[in-house]
């Protein structure tokens, strides 16, 4: 493949809509999907005379992700004004943030597929978003819906460190777990509360400096970020093999035909006359708000990680799966809080044999029909001898479609081991006794046939006979007498 | 009744020697009378409203009952707010400006609406789309502006009291030129909210009254902190007292000989040195104090207004406000172009385009950086010299009011903002009154005081008052 012969480059600009209840700077509704133009207040239409007022929500989100980033935070953070022409954006300008923005440099871990890598976020500011222009309800005509303009996102932007566009979905996917995770963001992609701007360059393999790159705009899911940053690889790498130039230009991605198109190029690029907004005065930031933010803040995957190592004795792979998947790492530990098996046990169950019925179910833990404490009551009969892994994967199963306890299914259907000695030592002496000449073998010499007799009890007792025990009396029995 | 204090007219209220429906129909008649020669309103209400009546009879303060003229950059619910311009030509505000209601509030009685420079830009009111504003004292020359309806209204006596707004002298100026007092206050004292931005971060309202004792009973009303603009200041508000005698012992004034120096009309210079000898009878100290920057000052000032007004007067595209132009545009682009030539008038167009340059990538740094770091320079250099004194006084206008017609340039026009804008740049509180007049036309004296200290210059303007009377002097023709 000739693609081998560049480094790829990729650096995201990634828009995140506060789940605010409110806009950023008015205080009508931020709420999705309502009737068109129906939350739309002086300041969002831009009356002449009206002033924009920040929520101080806004600023303790910023605040909360900045924190989970282990980002460096300013004293005092500005707004400004991105100065540019637009039906959509009745002010004529996006009030947004230049200098100073509320988060400064940070980083946060990717799972590449070939282990964990820590990339660098530039920054992240908060910024309006712009009204909806919809060009295909009317022929002649373009309608404008003002719902949108002036919710509240946060833009976040990575170093150009993400290595393919494999790296580029991870990176993507670590943001969605955080910001989802510190229930800043509603995660709703469909809703656009999750877009992606993708700045993609190729450069000869090893060399130093950056090629020319393309921006590709608008990217809202995994699948498509993925496709659009390959396509446009393929596409710069064919270009430069042949000799001609990448340009540099913004690009939109059209998931039918699976292409990038150009938008506009860097001649049209828009000054955008970035400015301080004399409307909004600089903004300190105190130890004080910084404070009630850590201390509203849930532990973060890192923490959690090494707790699970440290306090519970997790191997590390198992610890970093449970630790970095929100939901996994809730119904770990509110298991573990209710049974007496390990944390060791529990995490490998939950990650092997809990994760394949999920698979199989085409369901992940937030679909997830079995309760933490009829999970936990299910680690307990393991824990307790009184079924095995392989009879609690099929309980588990019938757990998931019933929606019933451990115990019942065990006991509906005598699933338990025969624990109880005497009863064991019944069966299994009369497995001896129906079996003279493999008795005889067994005692010439030949210790194979022991196991021989262990799928007789087995069978007797249909796998329910504690392996341990049926071990100890048969060689009990079986010994010369 | 016209020749009257606001404290007097309330008295005559308070006797029931007149009733505010009577006393709102002597103004309205006399704006229905005049303004056909001034143009200093753009609207006049027919009747007066039942509701301010009604507001007035509610409201205990002493404001109630008094007639006002707003300014039209402020929004009037209900009534066209056109800020001078075409583009708001039709444009009617569904809410109040938060002066407006909180003068509502009070119980003043709205009577109309003042012309002005579109968006307050302007210093001699000709560049209103509504037609230039005549000065009441020779209606051949200009009443300066950009609050030059106001200015002309107040010294006709259509009201006794008007709004007015100033960003870099649009208060003061006109004021001085139209022989009336007139106040701004401190950047933040008085809410912005509803107020048609120019340049943000310069815009105050204030307001134009007869006396400085005037001014402070209506601005009492008006300051403020406002949850709507995040610029408003939360600070102890200040109780007005008008002073009982005009004694100023131990009162420092700054003056600064350069700018005495400066000025080239003699008239002038003498007509202040008068008012500073005045000071002076009355016990005040006169300390000679320097601003090193304020030669910047102008320079500064048309790069940063200009740059915010580029922003804010963007949202007027000709599409929700204004009208769209004749003929089938080539894109969005080209119908914001030609909607925004046929909207805006040539002294706006001027000042967005001078502001678009100067945020431009590559000059930004150069200009309104750089503009930028002048301002605070001044505001140090008044920082410095408030060390020193109580209150500063400087001339308003180098120049009486000018014929129309006469200044055709942008620059020469700029210029003439030389003394109103460095008090505009530092944010700092500053009026104009009248003194003695210069081939009987009105000139002012500046007064400038430390940021957040009205009461300073509003108590020595009073004072000198009660020592003259050139604040009352009215245009023959207006009697």
């Amino acid at each position: 493949m000739s693609q081998q012969q560049w480094d790829v480059v990729i650096g995201l600009e990634i828009h995140v809509r506060l789940a605010l209840k409110s806009k950023l700077f008015s205080g009508a509704s931020a709420q999705y999907g309502a009737t068109p133009n129906s939350q739309v207040s002086f300041l969002d239409a831009a009356l002449p005379g009206t002033l924009p007022v920040v929520n101080s929500k806004a600023i303790e989100y910023a605040l909360r992700f900045g924190l989970s980033i282990d980002a460096e935070i300013p004293e005092v953070t500005r707004f400004a004004r991105k100065n540019y022409f637009y039906p959509d954006l009745p002010k004529g300008y996006q009030i947004s943030q230049m200098d100073d923005p509320i988060v400064g440099r940070g980083r946060i871990e990717i799972d590449t597929g070939k282990g964990r890598k820590s990339v660098n976020i530039t920054r992240a500011h908060l910024e309006e978003d712009a009204g909806k222009s919809i060009h295909d309800q009317y022929d002649d005509w373009t309608a404008i819906d003002l719902n949108r303009a002036g919710t509240a996102l946060i833009e976040v932007v990575s170093e150009p460190e993400l290595y393919s566009a494999k790296e580029a979905v991870a990176y993507m996917r670590a943001i969605y777990n955080r910001v989802t995770f510190l229930g800043i963001c509603d995660g709703n992609l469909q809703e656009g509360s999750f877009r992606c701007d993708a700045n993609v360059s190729l450069k000869p393999k090893g060399g130093e400096t950056l090629g020319t790159r393309a921006e590709v705009k608008n990217l809202n899911s995994f699948r498509f970020i993925e496709k659009a940053i390959n396509f446009e690889i393929k596409r710069q790498a064919k270009l430069l093999e042949s000799g001609e130039k990448v340009v540099q230009e913004t690009r939109l991605y059209d998931a039918e035909q699976d292409v990038t198109r150009s938008m506009r190029g860097k001649e049209d690029a828009n000054d955008y006359r970035y400015f301080p907004d004399p409307d909004l005065p600089a903004l300190k930031i105190t130890a004080d708000m910084l404070d009630k933010q850590r201390a509203s803040m849930p532990e973060l995957p890192e923490a959690k990680l090494q707790r699970y190592i440290q306090e519970w004795n997790l191997p590390e792979d198992n610890a970093a799966q449970l630790a970095y998947d929100v939901a996994m790492s809730g119904f770990f530990e509110h298991s573990q809080a209710l049974t007496k098996a390990t944390a060791a046990d529990n995490a490998k169950f939950l990650i092997t044999d809990f994760n394949a019925l999920l698979n199989e179910q085409s369901s992940d833990m937030i679909g997830s029909q079995i309760s933490a404490e009829n999970y936990a009551g299910l680690l307990d009969a393991m824990a307790s001898a009184q079924i095995s892994r392989k009879i609690a994967k099929q309980v588990l199963t019938d757990m998931w479609h019933t929606g019933k306890s451990a115990q019942t299914i065990i006991e509906a259907q005598g699933l338990a081991q025969i624990s109880d000695s005497n009863a064991l030592k019944t069966i299994i002496q009369q497995v001896v006794d129906n079996n003279p000449k493999q008795v005889e073998q067994y005692r010439s010499g030949n210790e194979k046939m022991f196991n021989f007799f262990i799928g007789q009890v087995m069978k007797q007792t249909k796998g329910q006979a504690n392996p341990v025990q049926t071990k100890q009396i048969l060689e009990e029995l079986l010994s010369n007498e | 009744m016209i020749n009257l204090s606001l404290r007097e007219l309330q008295q005559c209220l308070h006797k029931k020697q007149i009733s505010v429906a009577e006393l709102a129909s002597v103004y309205l008649d006399r704006c229905h009378q005049y303004n056909p020669i001034l143009n200093a309103l753009v609207h006049i209400d027919a009747d007066i409203k039942p509701d301010y009546l009604l507001a007035a009879q509610v409201s205990q303060g002493p404001l109630a009952g008094i007639p006002i003229i707003h300014k039209d950059l402020f929004s009037t619910q209900g009534v066209t707010t056109t800020a001078g311009s075409k583009m708001l030509a039709n444009y009617v505000p569904p809410f109040n400006a938060t002066v407006v209601s909180q003068l509502n509030q009070a119980g003043m009685v709205q009577l109309a609406k003042a012309n002005m420079d579109e968006f307050a830009m302007g210093s001699s009111n000709e560049y209103s789309a509504f037609g230039a504003v005549k000065n009441p004292w020779d209606l051949q020359r200009v009443p300066g502006g950009s609050s030059g309806g106001s200015a002309a209204a107040v010294a006709a006596r259509l009201a006794p009291v008007a709004t007015a707004s100033d960003t870099g002298g649009s208060i003061r100026q006109p004021a001085a030129l139209c022989g009336v007092t007139g106040i701004k206050p401190s950047y933040g004292r008085v809410s912005r909210y509803g107020m048609v931005a120019f340049a943000s971060s310069l815009d105050q309202g204030g307001v134009m009254a007869v006396s400085a004792d005037d001014c402070a009973l209506v601005l009492t009303a008006m300051m403020g902190h406002d949850a709507k603009d995040s610029t408003s200041i939360a600070a102890d508000k200040w109780t007005w007292q008008a002073p009982e005698d005009a004694s100023m012992k131990g009162l420092k004034v700054g003056v600064i000989p350069d700018w005495l120096e400066q000025l080239e009309d003699q008239d002038i210079k003498q007509s202040t040195l008068a008012a500073l000898d005045t000071l002076v009878a009355q016990g005040a100290e006169l300390v000679d104090v320097d601003l090193p920057h304020a030669d910047l000052a102008v320079a500064a000032y048309y790069i940063l207004a200009p740059a915010e007004a580029s922003a804010n007067l963007a949202r007027f595209d000709g599409i929700r406000f204004g009208q769209q132009s004749d003929g089938k545009s080539d894109d969005v682009n080209d119908m914001y172009r030609k909607n925004r030539s046929a909207g805006f008038g040539a002294e706006v167009q001027r000042r967005i385009m001078l502001g678009t340059w100067a945020l431009s990538s590559g000059y930004y740094d150069d200009y309104y950086c750089r503009a930028q770091r002048i301002r605070r320079l001044i505001s140090e250099d008044f920082k410095q010299a408030f060390s020193q004194v109580d209150v500063m006084a400087v001339p308003v206008s180098p120049e009486v009011a000018f014929k129309h017609g006469t200044k055709s340039d942008g620059v020469s026009m700029y210029q003439a903002d030389q003394f109103t804008i460095p008090a505009s740049l530092a944010g700092l509180p500053c009026l104009s009154m009248p003194i003695q007049p210069a081939r009987n036309l009105p000139v002012g004296l500046q007064l400038i005081g430390p940021y957040f200290n009205e009461q300073v210059i509003l108590t020595t303007a009073a004072k000198y008052q009660l020592v003259t009377d050139y604040h009352q002097h009215m245009p023959e023709a207006f009697l």
